[in-house]
């Protein structure tokens, strides 16, 4: 996958957002290119979601520059909660922010496997279900760049590995930009093209390879995460 | 002719404010904004005040008013991030006794204090009725425009409005259009009493409804009829008009979570 001469989608310089005198991340220098997957890692309350609100134009960031080259942009956040008094089928939810048809809707529900649940109510689905028909409205509109914030988390195992793998096949299909904000450091290392590793600030970026060799993210995760890593690059060697 | 019954202008303009209170009142309940609503209505007494001194329509007067109070908290919201519970109370009740003292000192002029606590059909005039009209449709066509940007802020912010919507600014138009229907409905339904039309039918339509749309037609029917049956109960059993229509809706609202709700079609069961 020769990635060169992709278009620059999003470039963050030295961003930092602060807070009542605390800076909650800072000196953040990141890009995102089209068709690449950057990851994002780091401990709870290291700036994950911080960022992305930065990559997103959510946040303005207190110094240094946010730039985005798009405006064709698709989030998942940490955290929805619908409203029990908004009654909101999957349907309607999926048309949130867009103009797409029934068909596209259709698709993209069935590519996250939950094409039957269309007509329920988002109150009724099930954490699992709910991840499933987030990932379906962010990649249903085709962006150019997509910002995924933990996006399968209550997704059970065998369901977060064909999600993952959704992502990055979303990610070449569309030829699209994807941040993505994980704590599962599998698929971190299989699959995407750079990683960052956030505690307030980068403390190591590169691709996967480097990162687990480097002295900071060993601080940060622990001998034992690198190692977990390593027996994952086999694991398509035995079937069943 | 037929306007000069007092009953009839009062039916047109509480058919009309019914009809708009729904897709309004649904966003009040599903933004939480029912402390928010309350507080706006208050502070329409002083709107009220300076309508009566100036003799202009108190429509316009407290628009003006409870705009300006619509805009200074949506200012507040900003920047405290959730405005709160206490703050809320704080403003509403004090803005209504700011308004009451100043209605008894100004003791010259001569209120019906009750009619504009709970509402009078006999107040209702013809320029009332072009004005609920009129306003009416302009305020449906703006939420029409701000419909989707609205929704969306509504179930989430940072999605709106990293997805080329702009939630806030569609927040801040329709708080100013909803203290434009207090203004309009305080004839009919008082000053006390304005949120719980805007509420109550929203609450019954949530119970038996499966989307944002169905629920605003069900509130909007919802507040249609007991609007209806409201100013009628006022006329025969000579009640004030405010508290009739929201005992009405609250029947209707008792019955959408009783078995009987399986008899409205349609329904959410």
């Amino acid at each position: 996958m020769a990635k060169e001469h992709n278009k620059i989608l999003l470039e963050l310089k030295d961003a930092g957002v602060n807070r009542s005198n605390k800076w909650l991340v800072r000196n953040i220098t990141l890009t995102v290119s089209e068709g690449e997957i950057l990851t994002i890692i780091g401990p709870n309350g290291s700036g994950k979601s911080t960022t992305a609100k930065i990559a997103l134009g959510i946040l303005k960031p207190d110094v240094g520059s946010a730039i985005l080259h798009t405006n064709k942009i698709a989030y998942v956040p940490q955290n929805l909660a619908i409203d029990w008094t908004l009654p909101l089928r999957v349907l309607d939810f999926m048309r949130l922010t867009n103009k797409i048809t029934f068909q596209e809707i259709a698709a993209a529900l069935d590519m996250t496997g939950v094409a039957p649940l269309i007509n329920k109510n988002m109150r009724n689905l099930s954490g699992g279900e709910f991840q499933r028909v987030l990932l379906a409205r962010a990649i249903a509109t085709k962006p150019d760049l997509l910002i995924l914030d933990e996006p399968v988390q209550g997704v059970d195992f065998t369901g977060e590995i064909a999600l993952y793998n959704l992502i990055n096949q979303v990610s070449s299909d569309l030829n699209c930009g994807t941040i993505l904000i994980s704590h599962d450091l599998h698929f971190v290392m299989s699959t995407t093209d750079n990683v960052i590793c956030l505690n307030g600030h980068i403390c190591c970026s590169g691709t996967p390879k480097t990162i687990i060799q480097s002295k900071e993210f060993i601080d940060l995760f622990g001998a034992s995460a690198a190692q977990t890593l390593s027996p994952y690059e086999h694991d398509h060697d035995h079937s069943h | 002719m037929l306007f000069d019954d007092f009953f009839i202008r009062a039916l047109i303009v509480g058919i009309g404010i019914a009809i708009i209170a729904g897709p309004f009142g649904c966003f009040v309940v599903w933004k939480r904004l029912s402390y928010f609503g309350e507080t706006l209505s208050h502070s329409s007494l002083l709107g009220v005040v300076l309508g009566y001194i100036f003799s202009i329509n108190i429509s316009i007067t407290v628009f003006m008013v409870s705009g300006i109070v619509a805009i200074l908290l949506f200012l507040l919201n900003e920047k405290t991030e959730l405005t709160s519970d206490s703050l809320l109370g704080l403003l509403s009740h004090s803005s209504l006794s700011i308004g009451l003292l100043v209605v008894g000192y100004l003791s010259y002029i001569r209120f019906d204090m009750m009619g504009l606590l709970f509402g009078d059909i006999l107040a209702v005039t013809r320029l009332d009725m072009i004005i609920v009209w009129v306003c009416g449709g302009l305020f449906i066509f703006i939420l029409y425009k701000i419909w989707k940007s609205l929704l969306a802020g509504t179930v989430n912010r940072d999605i709106a409005s990293s997805e080329n919507m702009s939630p806030r600014r569609s927040e801040l138009i329709y708080m100013i259009l909803l203290s434009g229907i207090i203004a309009i409905s305080i004839k009919i339904i008082g000053i006390l009493l304005i949120t719980g039309l805007l509420i109550i039918p929203a609450a019954m339509a949530r119970n038996i409804s499966n989307n944002p749309l169905q629920m605003i037609l069900i509130s909007i029917t919802v507040g249609v009829t007991s609007v209806v049956a409201g100013l009628y109960t006022s006329l025969t059993l000579n009640t004030a008009s405010g508290p009739s229509i929201l005992v009405i809706a609250l029947v209707l609202f008792i019955i959408s979570l009783t078995p009987l709700k399986r008899l409205i079609p349609g329904a959410n069961k």
